[in-house]
């Protein structure tokens, strides 16, 4: 699903350069759950970011599901942003002046599909989540499990190979993060491919391999859990 | 372009930021309702000083006599010039490019009229026919004088309605005989005579210049010439006015170039200079009103960039979810221009409503009838929902173009 070979970025800021990602090789088969993890500056959410497509990597190849991803247009970059992946944020990223079932909609408006259609789509996705009497409310108005949750269901509408989930507790309290763990571990059990970056030791023990970065480089790769793994 | 659910993402945007869209079209709706009042205020000013014009015919000149001051052929300075019917008759036939003409005899004291018991005192002119057309007048019954009345010295006059109520007190007054310093004269008609400046044009009664000569002795002299130069041009105007003056100097023989000998006033000279007042005017106001509408654009393509600064997360959330540049760019064109469009639109109404109630109640000789050509507020409006589009447009290109990474890191 995702190959990433020599991957390297780097950011210029002024005069000084830094070198953030200093040859990323990885495979992520389809249907895999694997969590990133590192200190801070290790250049993980780089990382996911470059595998997002939000952001481009400076040398390097990136197959996503066998397409190379260089240099595409910012319109290219847009249309497989919305076919393949599902972004999960630290801090929700809900539109404030959008109810929740239409912040979980938009995706499908990048799809052109009908109002109507989408924010019957919407509902069922709200339904999963056990947020349907939510629906009208506002971001404001909803806790940070709930707005979380949200999140989630709008980064599933648009059915993706993968969701990228950057910190998706990081805000959130102990029992709220386990649940939505819980919600990213049933998705991928439907096939779909999740990588979360967090730096929790107790988060990332509930995916299935976890990747050590440090200084922009892979340090270790644990599997956790019972299945093997082979590169 | 058009898609409803683009256009109901626009409106759910819209109500659901007030403020914004408030500002937005605030800005709009001032610049272009101070445009409108701005442009509607000089035409008002421009009608009333038009209007003021009309009250007599704008290309006329008027010709009367006084002292000369300069010494001529052995002649001293301060003899007093006298204008005669020759005068008159000598320039009628010499002097081109006159259209209607009249000259004009005042009986001097005090004219008491009467009819029956009752009596006032009012101002006899005495006239050709060609006056009423030059003094603008306008006849309510029966005739002005004519050509028969001059030739046939008849005792004709046609009276204001002021006179014809202060004598005749609501009796039809034509056919009726009114006396004139003691002589009688047949009313033949009424008329009224719009004058700005007061009810001087009113207070009169109009006599075949011939009759009145005659019957109040007033031999050939005449007091005023009084002529109108047709379709001339200002500086055709001036030479006819040139040319009556020397005509009038060799015939009584004194300096062409004495200023006090003959006085002219030439109308189309005087109606020239104000038309070129108000070129000016319009000028001041078009220059003003410009400013309104930068200012207004200024306004604008400020609350544009704010508002597109205040989206660039929701911008970066968009993109992540698979929006195309060209689509954010587009969602932020559509909203700036629907604002601007409808904040114009009804700064555009607001100014009519304002002008037609408050303008049309500003009871002035100056000002009359403020109103504005649509067409100019419509470009004004145009320009201005445009500037509001390419204000809102180079921010939100940037915007787009941003990494979403970078527009989501944006707090």
């Amino acid at each position: 699903m995702i190959r990433l070979n020599g991957i390297n970025k780097s950011y210029v800021t002024g005069t000084n350069k830094l070198h953030v990602l200093k040859g990323i090789d990885l495979h992520i088969k389809a249907g895999e759950f694997v969590s990133i993890m590192g200190s801070s500056g290790s250049g993980k959410s780089t990382l996911l970011n470059i595998v997002g497509i939000l952001d481009e990597h400076d040398a390097g190849e990136y197959y996503l599901d066998n397409t190379l991803i260089r240099n595409q247009s910012e319109t290219r970059a847009a249309g497989l942003r919305n076919k393949y992946i599902g972004f999960v944020f630290q801090s929700f990223n809900l539109i404030s002046f959008k109810n929740a079932m239409e912040n979980v909609a938009l995706p499908l408006y990048y799809q052109n599909v009908k109002r109507k259609k989408r924010n019957r789509i919407a509902m069922e996705y709200l339904e999963r989540m056990g947020l349907a009497e939510w629906a009208e409310h506002m971001p404001n108005e909803l806790s940070g499990g709930q707005k979380q949750r949200i999140a989630i269901a709008r980064a599933l509408i648009s059915k993706p190979k993968v969701i990228l989930a950057d910190e998706p507790t990081g805000a959130l309290d102990t029992s709220t993060s386990y649940e939505v763990m819980q919600i990213l571990k049933e998705i991928n059990k439907e096939g779909i491919t999740i990588i979360i970056v967090t730096h929790e030791n107790d988060i990332s023990h509930m995916t299935n391999r976890i990747i050590h970065l440090k200084d922009g480089l892979i340090e270790s790769e644990i599997l956790n859990g019972k299945q093997p793994f082979v590169a | 372009m058009f898609d409803t659910d683009k256009w109901q993402e626009i409106f759910s945007t819209i109500r659901k930021n007030k403020l914004r869209t408030f500002l937005t079209g605030f800005s709009v709706a001032w610049g272009i309702f101070m445009l409108m009042i701005l442009l509607g205020s000089g035409n008002g000013l421009q009608t009333g000083v038009e209007k003021q014009f009309e009250s007599s015919a704008i290309n006329t000149i008027w010709v009367w006599s006084g002292q000369t001051s300069l010494p001529y052929k052995g002649m001293k300075p301060g003899r007093n010039i006298q204008l005669v019917n020759e005068d008159y008759d000598a320039v009628k036939r010499t002097v081109k490019g006159i259209d209607k003409s009249s000259s004009r005899y005042n009986i001097w004291g005090t004219n008491t009229l009467s009819y029956k018991k009752q009596f006032g005192t009012f101002n006899v002119r005495n006239v050709y026919p060609d006056y009423g057309e030059i003094e603008k007048i306008k006849i309510i019954k029966g005739r002005y004088i004519n050509q028969p009345d001059i030739e046939q010295f008849r005792k004709v006059t046609t009276i204001s309605t002021q006179v014809e109520e202060a004598l005749f007190k609501g009796e039809d007054p034509m056919g009726k005989y009114i006396t004139v310093n003691g002589v009688p004269f047949k009313v033949v008609g009424t008329f009224t005579d719009d004058d700005n400046n007061g009810d001087d044009n009113m207070r009169l009664i109009y006599l075949p210049i011939s009759t009145a000569q005659r019957v109040f002795s007033g031999d050939n002299r005449i007091n005023t010439i009084a002529l109108t130069v047709g379709n001339a041009s200002v500086e055709e105007s001036k030479l006819i006015e040139q040319s009556v003056k020397s005509k009038l100097a060799s015939l009584h023989k004194f300096d062409p170039a004495d200023p006090r000998a003959i006085f002219t006033w030439n109308s189309l000279e005087n109606y020239q200079r104000f038309i070129r007042l108000f070129a000016s005017i319009r000028l001041f106001i078009w220059i003003i009103g410009f400013g309104t509408i930068i200012a207004g654009i200024v306004g604008v393509s400020n609350i544009m960039m704010i508002v597109v600064k205040d989206r660039t997360k929701e911008i970066g959330i968009r993109k992540s979810m698979g929006a195309t540049p060209w689509s954010i760019v587009s969602l932020i064109l559509q909203e700036a221009i629907l604002i601007t469009s409808f904040a114009g639109y009804f700064g555009l109404v607001l100014g009519v409503v304002v002008l037609e109630t408050i303008g049309s109640k500003i009871e002035s000789p100056f000002f009359s009838h403020p109103s504005v050509d649509l067409r100019i507020a419509l470009y004004a409006l145009m320009l201005l929902v445009f500037s509001g589009a390419l204000a809102g447009f180079i921010p939100a290109r940037r915007a787009a173009a941003i990494k979403p990474i970078e527009a989501l890191r944006d707090e």
